[in-house]
């Protein structure tokens, strides 16, 4: 690409031009546009491609922010990331069935325990943390309040629902997320 | 006829999930709790529901099908993102405004003296700045 050389937000400190991200996000755009508009006529595809360059030439830093590994670190941590998704449906699902229960038990009061954990996270970047959060929060029972820098609030509905963040060694939820992004073992 | 079976399946899962959700925003008993079941009980569901729709669509396969397939793809994608998000910041505003909160009864027969424990008190005090 390069008639994109003289665009100096595509230029990084060093003077050399970040292209990776570049193309990254004109592939991942032109997906979108393609799915969504549906028509593969020349006038819309290239409509597309010129948009797609368009938004890769100006925010191509937004989906690659601070991503700095090398292009098969990125496939393998997609491919680990992936499998995680996996692993975090089937707690979903698990999850579901003991909140559906408790919703439609008689007595729901008395299995409820509602309170708030307070745990240390092991993990070391804010897009990990920001996964582990999030993952808390869709499975059910559970929900992330607040992070401050390693610290993690998290409002859970029973007992039950808090175990695996409870113990005092990181759960497997967070082992996981840990695997994926920072390379420990799960 | 199986593939009508398991759309019909998944579709009822989904709405059984639904009611569960719709129930238990009712049955709840505070603020927080009920942010559980409404903000969340949707994520199975919807998957199910809109995972039903995709079998129904790709049953006849062909390229307008499967383009429908993946916008629906593409909502279970979108659900996935905000729901958490949008439910942790619904759930941090009440955090930040000290919402009342139950808290389970000591005695298991004071279920209907449920009001007096909503009170301030619950909260950890180092949450405060």
């Amino acid at each position: 690409m390069p008639n994109h050389c003289n665009c100096m937000s595509i230029c990084d400190d060093s003077g050399e031009i970040a292209i990776m991200p570049v193309v990254f996000t004109f592939f991942v755009m032109l997906a979108f546009w393609i799915v969504m508009s549906g028509k593969f006529d020349f006038f819309h595809l290239g409509m597309g491609i010129v948009s797609s360059g368009l938004v890769a030439g100006l925010s191509h830093d937004l989906l690659f922010e601070g991503h700095t590994k090398k292009l098969a670190a990125t496939l393998v941590e997609i491919t680990c990331f992936l499998r995680y998704l996996v692993w975090l449906f089937w707690q979903i699902v698990l999850a579901n069935f003991h909140i559906a229960g408790l919703a439609l038990s008689l007595h729901p009061k008395k299995h409820m325990d509602p309170h708030i954990i307070k745990f240390r996270t092991s993990l070391k970047t804010n897009f990990a943390r920001f996964v582990l959060a999030n993952s808390i929060t869709l499975t059910p029972g559970t929900v992330s309040v607040r992070i401050e820098d390693d610290v993690f609030y998290v409002h859970a509905i029973t007992r039950r629902s808090s175990a695996d963040l409870a113990g005092l060694k990181p759960g497997e939820m967070e082992r996981w997320v840990a695997w994926v992004f920072e390379g420990g073992s799960r | 006829m199986i593939f009508d079976i398991l759309v019909i399946l998944a579709m009822l899962t989904g709405l059984l999930f639904f009611v569960a959700t719709t129930v238990g925003l009712i049955r709840f008993p505070d603020f927080y709790s009920r942010v559980h079941a409404a903000g969340k009980g949707d994520t199975l569901s919807t998957t199910l529901f809109l995972g039903g729709a995709i079998l129904f669509l790709l049953r006849d396969f062909s390229g307008d099908t499967l383009l429908t397939a993946g916008k629906l793809l593409l909502i279970v994608f979108y659900i996935f993102i905000a729901s958490p998000t949008a439910t942790h910041a619904i759930i941090d505003a009440g955090y930040e405004f000290r919402v009342p909160y139950w808290t389970r009864p000591t005695k298991d027969n004071s279920t209907e003296r449920d009001e007096e424990n909503l009170d301030n008190g619950f909260y950890p005090e180092d949450l405060k700045g």
